[in-house]
């Protein structure tokens, strides 16, 4: 969906109170951030697969991914000690031709280091190696799986997908991943197929748990729960299916200001795959710059000037903070 | 059934209803809340029995609410149709149990 055509459509749902007015109510605004713990590297925009709520709007078609000079520079950004967690993210990070590289790099820092997969794309023949990569290098797993509904599944994602999410999640377990004491973590994601927010992530988790565990023997660590934001092909949907404003109508409904001092663009930088800083992936995909005077580029990165930065706002940002809050790292009024 | 009825908008207004007449407002929403919310039965299976019900009593505000508890619950299509099939089933059931009823005034009248 063009870019333009996306700020259009998000500022022009004429409703009286921004999402910076209603921080204002709550006492939150300006929204800065309290530290950077946490570099999200988006190093491609290249996907096996082509969901229909990617806010990325992947693809086998995208060409964009991050340079190795950009890679360095985030293995180097990174050493500094605030910094916990390398999170990284695409597109299918698998596809990126220098991910085993980078990975056994980052590796050696010793710090948390997470792959955000589809899991699908575990069983295509150039990307097996990747589970043993992942269990090698001491990668966090974080896959995908928006729903225990085959049917809800392949709608989103494309027909076989929620088999082959299965099996790639055998294979995992079969490594360790998921398992008591392996020490490999496999944590999942759910979404929501559809314009409504996900339950409560706890009573998720139970579900999750009780039927991967009953009907394909799976274990997992943890089950993330995120709302889809009204971003790239997700808001492309809202809007096709006449959703936009209901949906729109939704998240500001279910605002919740105990989510807002944990929303993860306070402890998170955003490196876009053309080495550019952002303050969280839909900011990226919105082309929306840090605010001035934080670095643009990771190759700048300063960590003083983006610790305490001003966070950029705009109305999408409700999404993170309806119900209990969405978070790549977690519902954030659960924390 | 005409819009200034049913409006999708007077959902919002719900939980104001116990503005007035508060002390009965607040006991029903901490007893709705308390019958809902997870217990021995799962969330999941009480917002089934909900969604059964509320179709059963034709409130197409309960359907609104609790159809979309479903789906935030992850519940899928065929789930919330089979709950909804017992609901109809109770129904007709009910229906049909009161055959007997003209059945026993049938037998006793007739020669």
């Amino acid at each position: 969906m063009d870019l333009r055509e996306q700020h259009a459509l998000l500022d022009g749902l004429d409703h009286p109170e921004s999402f910076a007015d209603r921080l204002r109510s709550c006492g939150a605004y300006p929204l800065r951030a309290a530290s950077v713990e946490i570099l999200q590297m988006n190093i491609t925009r290249r996907c096996n697969l082509c969901c229909r709520h990617c806010h990325v709007e992947s693809s086998p078609a995208r060409a964009e991914e991050m340079s190795r000079e950009d890679m360095k520079a985030s293995l180097r950004a990174a050493a500094h000690p605030s910094i916990t967690t390398l999170d990284v993210t695409g597109g299918a990070p698998e596809m990126h031709p220098n991910l085993e590289w980078f990975l056994r790099e980052a590796a050696m820092m010793g710090k948390r280091l997470l792959v955000r997969s589809n899991a699908a794309i575990l069983l295509d023949a150039p990307y097996r190696h990747f589970a043993d990569v992942y269990a090698e290098t001491g990668v966090e797993v974080v896959a995908s799986l928006p729903g225990l509904s085959r049917e809800n599944t392949d709608r989103m994602r494309g027909p076989g997908v929620f088999d082959r999410i299965i099996a790639a999640l055998v294979e995992l377990n079969a490594r360790g991943y998921g398992k008591p004491g392996s020490g490999h973590v496999l944590d999942l994601v759910h979404n929501p197929v559809g314009a409504f927010l996900p339950a409560s992530q706890q009573t998720l988790e139970d579900e999750y748990r009780i039927k991967l565990r009953r009907d394909f023997g799976i274990e997992f660590n943890r089950l993330y729960c995120l709302t889809n934001c009204p971003v790239g092909r997700y808001l492309d949907y809202l809007r096709r299916s006449d959703n936009l404003i209901d949906y729109m109508n939704l998240l500001r409904q279910s605002f919740n200001s105990a989510a807002v001092g944990n929303v993860m663009c306070r402890t998170t930088v955003s490196v876009g795959s053309d080495g550019r800083l952002f303050d969280c992936d839909f900011n990226q995909i919105l082309d929306l710059p840090l605010s001035h005077p934080a670095p643009g580029r990771i190759g700048d990165f300063d960590y003083d000037a983006l610790a305490r930065r001003e966070i950029v706002v705009r109305s999408h940002c409700f999404s993170c903070t309806a119900g209990a809050g969405s978070s790549c790292q977690g519902a954030p009024a659960d924390k | 059934m005409s819009q200034e009825y049913y409006d999708p908008a007077d959902l919002q207004d719900f939980p104001k209803i116990g503005e007035v007449a508060s002390v009965q407002g607040e006991k029903f929403f901490a007893y709705y809340a308390a019958a809902t919310s997870a217990g021995r039965l799962s969330e999941r299976e009480k917002a089934l029995i909900a969604l059964a019900v509320a179709t059963v009593r034709h409130c197409p505000y309960c359907i609104d609410a609790y159809t979309n508890k479903c789906l935030s619950l992850d519940v899928d299509e065929n789930e919330m149709m089979e709950a909804i099939h017992v609901g109809a089933a109770m129904v007709a059931g009910d229906t049909l149990a009161h055959a007997t009823q003209m059945r026993k005034i049938v037998r006793k009248k007739g020669m």
